[in-house]
């Protein structure tokens, strides 16, 4: 159920803006792409192009093509909602709902698609809890606030809310830069173990990270302050960080920059 | 109160500043704290002023409130002793006759159910207007219609009420009709003659309350953080389905605080009332029917005439309605604070 997406002359604004100018890149299914590069070129708003949060922002708008396994995210008949259904989402901040409890939590997307059964929904909730490495820390009080748990583990219950639906990509906007190190460990170890099952594209700030966890990455950069980001060099995650193309990824993954 | 802001922060302590423990008045030293200096707890003048000004306040309050009530309650003894009927049932108001005799039912029954009948039509109203606002309208309108509404708010609601009486209730006729006419067999809206009764009251006091309940709930969903619509729209979740599994929930306590101010200005609102109600006392189910007071209409017009007695009696209402509205509010208290750890509040 994982997918490929092929994103072709991806250009992205916030009103008049331009954030990010003519993206070309392709992340191959049941893989960790990592997106890195100074803050403002343009990362985030990539990735949050590739379920069409992008557009949830006033006057925020995109152009071009990104293909879901031949389909076009931004045809004319496709729907944003069925598109966030496909493509999962995890935030920078855990944002666990706070009017929720832990199981309402995981449940919450599953609500939203009509399934009511409780039987199924139980065995979801276990089974997306154990997928995010939460279930041992959370099964005896699954009826307790899910914004009483800690920052790592709130990251955790949102990726179990994410995974829940089943969708077959997961984006990932620095879901660590809010955590400590050992829950950053627990994120990490269990992207290793997701990445079975989904397409991953994680944004980070933190290239360790970036060559820990994931198998291609793209590197971002601007000029100077108010030009758009441009997507500098996509290549295996062992090629950036070793032997890069561009003298500026090179300068930027080796830390002289940005 | 008076709250004159401190002068300087070495000026001569005020009133309260005595009492607490009050420590020597050394200026924070310029070229950073020493050891010593920084173990020892830092009280400033200020800082006392301060805490002292919050508590009277807040015990003022407490005072306050005491005082109303035992007002109430001596003002109220001698004509409640007086009272030939049962105060809390009798459906007449004679405290000026001899022997008076007056209940607080009739007047009580108008109050309540004129007032939650209000509730029930605005708000809806309300939370619907705050949503469209928050989340549906365009930015520009949004910030437009934030501003009118805010406004509205702020006019006094008889302007409203006088509105609803000269302009409204002359045409409630119709729909007064079309209600007892489909819905005449539910024993609310069945009536022999529909005129001026508790439901045109409602409606003028719906009216009323409108503004400020759409006003403040419009506040408690702009506090909805952006992070929380972000995540159900994530999840795939339309706009009524994000409005539905993270702006509501949020917001659940805020809009009952609003309703609550809503209900207790419609439960104390008076001139309005009085002008559309023809002051009977009698408690009938039918909404419809030209039939009804309340406790405030009836203060309003019987003050006036009222002879000692008289008087008394409706001070002794007027507790009623300062406990009806007390019990109100720890009702809604307790269904705000049920779910208190659920309420994002932790977050």
């Amino acid at each position: 159920m994982a997918t490929r997406i092929d994103v072709t002359g991806l250009t992205a604004y916030y009103g008049k803006f331009k954030a990010v100018a003519d993206v070309n890149l392709s992340i191959e299914p049941k893989n960790v792409t990592a997106f890195i590069g100074p803050s403002g070129c343009g990362k985030s708003t990539v990735l949050r192009t590739l379920n069409r949060m992008h557009e949830v922002l006033p006057g925020a708008r995109v152009e071009g093509k990104v293909l879901l396994d031949g389909e076009d995210l931004y045809g004319a008949g496709t729907d944003p909602v069925n598109v966030r259904r496909t493509v999962g989402m995890v935030f920078q901040r855990p944002n666990p709902f706070p009017t929720m409890s832990i199981y309402e939590n995981v449940i919450a997307g599953l609500k939203l698609n009509g399934v009511r059964k409780k039987a199924l929904l139980d065995e979801r909730v276990e089974e997306s809890l154990r997928g995010a490495n939460l279930w041992e820390e959370v099964k005896d009080r699954l009826g307790r606030p899910g914004a009483g748990l800690s920052g790592g583990q709130q990251q955790r219950l949102c990726i179990a809310r994410a995974i829940a639906v089943e969708p077959q990509v997961l984006l990932m906007d620095e879901p660590c830069s809010a955590l400590d190190p050992i829950s950053t460990l627990a994120i990490e170890d269990l992207i290793t173990k997701l990445k079975s099952s989904f397409t991953i594209v994680i944004v980070t700030h933190n290239m360790q990270q970036a060559s820990r966890v994931s198998d291609a990455t793209a590197f971002f950069s601007l000029e100077k302050t108010g030009d758009p980001g441009r997507l500098v060099e996509f290549d295996k995650t062992s090629k950036i960080f070793s032997n890069p193309t561009e003298k500026r990824t090179e300068d930027y993954v080796s830390g002289r920059f940005g | 109160m008076t709250t004159e802001p401190d002068s300087s922060a070495d000026a001569a302590e005020p009133r309260g500043a005595a009492t607490a423990t009050a420590p020597p008045q050394d200026p924070p030293p310029a070229g950073g704290p020493t050891v010593a200096a920084a173990s020892k707890p830092r009280v400033g003048t200020a800082d006392l002023i301060f805490k002292n000004l919050t508590r009277t306040a807040g015990f003022g309050l407490l005072a306050l409130i005491a005082v109303i009530a035992i007002f109430l309650v001596l003002r109220a003894t001698h004509a409640l002793n007086a009272n030939t009927g049962n105060f809390l049932t009798t459906e007449e108001w004679f405290p000026n006759a001899s022997p008076p005799k007056f209940g607080v039912a009739a007047t009580l029954y108008g109050t309540v159910v004129s007032a939650a009948v209000a509730m029930i039509i605005a708000v809806p109203v309300a939370v619907g207007i705050a949503l469209f606002i928050t989340v549906y309208a365009p930015r520009q309108l949004s910030s437009v219609l934030g501003y009118i509404v805010d406004l509205l708010a702020a006019v006094p609601s008889v302007v409203y009420g006088l509105w609803g009486l000269i302009v409204l209730a002359p045409h409630m006729k119709g729909i007064q009709l079309w209600l007892n006419d489909y819905f005449g067999w539910i024993p609310l809206f069945s009536a022999d003659s529909v005129g001026r009764s508790l439901f045109v009251a409602s409606v003028v006091l719906a009216i009323m309350i409108l503004p400020i309940v759409a006003a403040l709930s419009r506040e408690v969903f702009l506090q909805v953080p952006i992070a929380h619509r972000e995540a159900a729209l994530a999840l795939g979740a339309t706009r009524w389905e994000m409005i539905r599994t993270a702006v509501l929930p949020y917001g659940k306590p805020g809009v009952i605080s609003a309703s609550m101010l809503g209900l207790g200005r419609a439960m104390g609102e008076t001139i309005a009332v009085a002008l559309v109600l023809p002051a009977s006392f009698n408690i009938s189910a039918h909404l419809l029917s030209p039939a009804g007071n309340t406790i405030a209409a009836n203060v309003a017009n019987g003050w006036g005439e009222a002879n000692d007695i008289g008087r008394g009696a409706l001070i002794a209402s007027g507790l009623v309605l300062f406990i009806v509205t007390m019990i109100v509010n720890i009702i809604a208290r307790a269904i705000v604070a049920r779910r208190r750890e659920f309420s994002g509040s932790s977050a």
